[in-house]
C-alpha cells in the first residue's frame, strides 16, 4: 500500500507539536510504521518520541559536513517510540538565513536519499505555523504529503489562522492532489468549542476528525520528554489519541477546502459569541478623545 | 571535408559543405519536429506586423533583452576604479563568473573580482560563515588595500546583514578592523547596473567620509571632483581628466577604472592599476563641487555628496556633443574660475568644422537609440546638433521624468519632431518599433545585432544597419578604447556615424551596372 503523507498545519503555539507525537504514538502503538519530519527551525517535532532535548537536525549536520551531499540517511534519521522514524530539516537561528529553504532543502535530501522508499505506513510533516513563505508549502508540493490536518481551538486566532491555511491548501489543490482531511480540536476550555470547531470545519467543507479534550497528564509527560501514550497508556487522555488515531487510519473524507471570507468568518464568530459586534462609532477614536467626548449609548 | 589539424575551419564555413549540409537537415527532419518552412516563414511575417506590434506593447510578464544588467555588474565597475581594491560579491558563485566574463568580453581584459561562493547551508544559515573565511582569503590572497562588498540576489531575498557580517568578521579578528570594507546592498532584482553603481560609490564615500567630517569645508582643497558613472569607454575617463588638467581645474575622478581595464602586455600581470586612491576619497568633501556626468541614476550617491559633504552638486548633462560639453566646460570654468583654455577652443572648433564638413550625408538621416538614459539623452541631444533625426529612443532603465525630458528636448528643435520615447521597453519592443517605422540606423550595444539580422531577413529593404555605440560592445574589437564624451568623444561619434551612412551607400551603390552610377569615389 502507498505510504500516507499528511501535513499538520496550525496556529503556533496551538499544540501541533504535541498532538502529532501523541497521535504518531498512537498509531505506531497500533502497528502503524510512521516517520515524522519536523519541519522547524526550532526542532522540537520529535523530542517526546526520541527522549531528547532537540534532535540534530539535517541542516545543522549538512552544514558541519560541509554540504547536505556529505550527509548520509542514517546521520539524520532516528528511531524512536515503537520504532518511529524521527528527523528534522532544522534551520536558522532567528533573524538570519532563511528557514523556508532549509524546509526545501532538507525534504529534496530526504527523497533523493530514499527515506521514502522505507517500509512506511505514514508520514506526518509537522509544520512550522505559519507558512509564511513557499518554503514551508514545501511539505505539501506535489507528491508529497496529500492530506492535511488542520490543528485547532476555539479561540479567534486559531481559526483565523484555519481559515487561512485553508486558502493556502486551495492554491496547491487546484493543481494537485493535496487536499484538507480535517480539523483537530486541540481544546483550550472554551465555551461551546467543540459546536464551533464542528461549524467551522462544515462551513470549510471538511470535519472535526476528534476533539481532544484538554488534560495536565499531557504536560505531565511531556516535562518527562514523552508522549501520553508512552507515559501513561492506561489514561484517558492516551485513549483520545487513540481514537484520533484510529479516525486517521479510516479517513476517506479528503476535500478541497472552501476558506470563508473575512465576514464569514466573523459572522460565525459572533454567532458563538466570540465576537462582538463591530462598534464603528469607536474607530480611530483615542483615549484621550473618548475621554472628553462621551460616548453614547453604553450598553 | 571534415576538419584536419593543419588547417581548422570555424563553422562558417565549414557547416555551408555538402556534407554538413546534409547532416544538419537529417537532423531537422528526424529530431528537431520542426514546422514546416511555410508556417515559419508566416509566423515571422506575423512578428513584423503592426497587430504584432500591437501585442508587443501589451506584454506585462516577460523581458526580452533588457538592454540593461544588474545591480552587483554595477557595483564591480564602480570598485574597480579604485586604488588596489579588489571587488568582493557576497553570493553564489556564478553571478560573480558572470561579471567576469562580461566585463571580460567587452574590455578583452582579465577582470580581478571575488565570490564568497555560498551554497545550499549559506542559503539557509545565512553567508556569515561564508564573509568569514570569505575576506580572510581574499586579503591574505590578494592584499588589496580596499575590498568593496557588494550582494547578490540570493543574499538579498535571505537578508544577508552585510555590515553586520562584515564587522563581526572584523570582530573576529580575521581582518584588521581599520582595514577599508565599504559594501553595497546590491538585489538584482531591483533597478539596473546603474543602481548598483550608484550603491557601490555610495558606500564607498560613506566609509571614507561620513565619520570624518568635522575639519572638511566644500572650496577648501581647490578641486573638484567627477564622476563618470557605469562608462564602458576607457577614453571617457581620459578625457575627462584631460579636459580638467587642460583648464588647470584640479579634479579628482571618483572611480576611475580606466588603467586596470586596459593594462599593458609585457609579461607582468597586473592585478591593481591606478585608481581613485583612499587619500583622494578622503579628501573629496574639500572639493568645490562634485559633477555627477550621468545625472540619470545615481540619486544615492548624489544625495549623501548634497548632505554630508554639503556639496551643491550642480547640475550638468552627460557631455556628449556639442552643447552639452559646453555647459560641461562653462560649468567646470564657473566653479573653479579658470577660464576655458585655448586648447579646449581650437578643439572644439575642429569638431565644429567636422560638423559642416558631414552635414550633407547626416542631415535628414534618422536613428532609432536605446541604452542608458544619460547615453541615449546624450546621443539625441547631438544627433539633431548633427541635423539628424533621433527616431525610437529606448532605455529600460529609464523613469518616467526621464521620459519627460526627453520629450522637452525633442521639442527643442526640429529635428526631433519624430522622435518617440519609451522607457522601460527592451529590445523586443525595439525590433517592433523600428519594424513599424524603419529608421535609417540602430544605435546600441552588440545586442542589436540581432534586430540588423531579422530586419534583413523582411528583406533588404527593411534592413536596420547596428551602429556600435554603448555597452557592451562583444562583437567588435577595441571600441571599448575610444571616447564618446567631450569634444573628442563627439568627433569619435560623428566620424562613426557618417562612415556608417557612407558605408551603407556604398553597399547599397555597389551593383554593377546597376546602382554604381552613384558609387563614387568621392563623397
Amino acid at each position: 500500500m502507498a505510504i500516507r503523507q499528511c501535513a499538520i498545519y496550525g496556529k503556533g503555539g496551538i499544540g501541533k507539536s504535541t498532538t502529532t507525537q501523541n497521535l504518531v504514538a498512537a498509531l505506531a502503538e497500533a502497528q502503524q510504521k510512521v516517520m515524522i519530519v519536523g519541519c522547524d527551525p526550532k526542532a522540537d517535532s520529535t523530542r517526546l518520541i526520541l527522549h531528547a532535548k532537540a534532535q540534530n537536525t539535517i541542516m545543522q549536520l549538512a552544514s558541519e559536513a560541509g554540504s547536505v551531499e556529505d550527509l548520509e540517511l542514517s546521520d539524520v534519521l532516528k528511531a524512536g517510540y515503537g520504532g518511529i522514524r524521527c528527523v528534522e530539516s532544522g534551520g536558522p537561528e532567528p533573524g538570519v538565513g532563511c528557514a523556508g529553504r532549509g524546509v526545501i532543502t532538507a525534504i529534496n535530501f530526504l527523497e533523493e536519499e530514499g527515506a521514502y522508499e522505507e517500509d512506511l505506513d505514514f508520514v506526518f510533516y509537522d509544520v512550522l505555523g505559519d507558512v509564511v513563505c513557499g518554503g514551508f508549502a514545501m511539505p505539501i508540493r506535489e507528491n508529497k504529503a496529500q492530506e492535511i490536518y488542520i490543528v485547532v481551538s476555539g479561540e479567534m486566532m486559531a481559526m483565523y489562522a484555519a481559515n487561512n491555511i485553508a486558502k493556502g491548501i486551495v492554491k496547491y489543490a487546484n493543481s494537485g492532489k493535496v487536499r484538507l482531511a480535517g480539523l483537530i480540536c486541540n481544546s483550550r476550555n472554551t465555551d461551546r468549542e467543540a459546536d464551533l470547531i464542528e461549524a467551522l470545519a462544515e462551513r470549510l467543507g471538511t470535519q472535526m476528525i476528534h476533539f481532544v479534550p484538554r488534560h495536565n497528564v499531557v504536560q505531565r509527560a511531556e516535562i518527562r520528554r514523552m508522549t501520553v501514550i508512552e507515559y501513561d497508556p492506561t489514561s484517558p487522555q492516551a485513549d483520545e489519541y487513540r481514537q484520533l488515531a484510529h479516525k486517521i487510519v479510516n479517513n476517506k473524507k479528503m476535500v478541497i477546502p472552501k476558506p470563508l471570507t473575512m465576514d464569514e468568518l466573523e459572522e460565525l464568530l459572533m454567532e458563538f459569541g466570540i465576537l462582538d459586534e463591530e462598534d464603528t462609532s469607536i474607530i480611530g477614536r483615542t483615549a484621550a478623545e473618548e475621554a472628553t467626548i462621551p460616548i453614547q449609548a453604553v450598553a | 571535408m571534415s576538419q584536419t589539424a593543419e588547417k581548422i575551419v570555424p563553422c562558417y564555413p565549414l557547416f555551408q559543405q555538402p556534407e554538413y549540409r546534409e547532416t544538419l537537415k537529417k537532423k531537422a527532419a528526424e529530431y528537431e519536429n520542426r514546422e514546416p518552412a511555410n508556417v515559419i516563414d508566416e509566423t515571422f511575417e506575423w512578428t513584423t506586423s503592426p497587430e504584432y506590434r500591437a501585442l508587443n506593447f501589451q506584454r506585462e510578464a516577460l523581458t526580452v533583452n533588457p538592454a540593461k544588467a544588474c545591480q552587483p555588474l554595477g557595483a564591480v565597475l564602480c570598485s574597480l576604479g579604485f586604488h588596489a581594491t579588489l571587488p568582493y560579491v557576497h553570493g553564489s558563485q556564478g553571478c560573480t563568473a558572470y561579471f567576469r566574463t562580461y566585463f571580460n568580453r567587452h574590455f578583452k581584459e582579465p577582470i580581478a573580482c571575488v565570490s564568497d561562493s555560498m551554497t545550499e547551508d549559506a542559503a539557509v544559515f545565512g553567508g556569515q560563515k561564508n564573509m568569514f573565511a570569505g575576506l580572510q582569503n581574499a586579503k591574505a590572497l590578494y592584499e588589496p588595500e580596499m575590498i568593496a562588498v557588494s550582494s547578490t540576489c540570493m543574499a538579498e531575498v535571505i537578508g544577508d546583514d552585510l555590515n553586520a557580517f562584515i564587522t563581526n568578521t572584523k570582530k573576529d579578528g580575521r581582518i584588521p578592523m581599520d582595514f577599508p570594507t565599504p559594501y553595497a546592498h546590491t538585489p538584482s532584482f531591483i533597478g539596473s547596473h546603474l543602481t548598483g553603481w550608484d550603491n557601490m560609490l555610495e558606500g564607498i564615500l560613506r566609509y571614507f567620509t561620513l565619520n570624518s567630517m568635522q575639519d572638511k569645508e566644500p572650496g577648501k582643497s581647490g578641486k573638484i571632483n567627477l564622476v563618470a558613472g557605469f562608462d564602458g569607454y576607457l577614453g571617457n575617463y581620459r578625457v575627462l581628466k584631460q579636459m580638467a588638467r587642460e583648464m588647470g581645474v584640479e579634479a579628482t575622478l571618483l572611480s576611475d577604472p580606466e588603467a586596470v581595464l586596459d593594462t599593458p602586455a609585457d609579461g607582468k600581470y597586473r592585478m591593481y592599476a591606478g585608481g581613485t586612491t583612499q587619500e583622494e576619497v578622503k579628501q573629496a568633501p574639500n572639493a568645490i563641487d562634485t559633477l555627477f556626468l550621468q545625472p540619470w541614476g545615481i540619486d544615492k550617491s548624489k544625495k549623501f555628496v548634497k548632505e554630508t559633504w554639503n556639496h551643491p552638486t550642480t547640475a550638468v548633462d552627460a557631455p556628449y556633443g556639442l552643447a552639452a560639453t559646453d555647459q560641461f566646460l562653462m560649468t567646470l570654468s564657473r566653479l573653479s574660475g579658470r577660464p576655458i583654455p585655448a586648447s579646449l577652443e581650437l578643439e572644439r572648433g575642429r569638431l565644429v568644422d567636422m560638423m559642416a564638413d558631414s552635414h550633407a550625408w547626416l542631415h535628414g538621416r534618422s536613428f532609432s537609440v536605446y541604452g542608458d538614459p544619460d547615453f541615449v539623452m546624450g546621443m539625441a541631444r547631438f544627433l539633431m546638433e548633427l541635423g539628424a533625426e533621433p527616431l525610437h529612443l529606448l532605455s529600460n532603465n529609464a523613469t518616467k521624468r526621464w521620459g519627460k525630458a526627453m520629450e522637452t528636448l525633442l521639442a527643442s528643435s526640429p529635428y526631433g519632431r519624430r522622435g518617440e520615447v519609451h522607457f522601460g521597453r527592451d529590445l523586443w519592443h525595439m525590433r517592433s518599433l523600428v519594424f513599424e517605422k524603419k529608421p535609417d540606423f540602430l544605435i546600441g550595444n552588440s545586442y542589436g545585432k540581432f534586430i540588423q539580422r531579422d530586419t534583413l531577413h523582411k528583406g533588404k529593404a527593411f534592413e536596420v544597419p547596428l551602429i556600435r555605440i554603448g555597452f557592451p560592445i562583444f562583437d567588435r574589437h577595441h571600441l571599448h578604447r575610444q571616447t564618446t564624451l567631450g569634444y573628442q568623444g563627439a568627433m569619435y561619434l560623428l566620424t562613426t556615424l557618417v562612415n556608417a551612412v557612407l558605408e551603407r551607400l556604398d553597399e547599397d551603390t555597389r551593383g554593377m551596372a546597376e546602382t554604381d552610377y552613384n558609387y563614387d569615389l568621392i563623397r
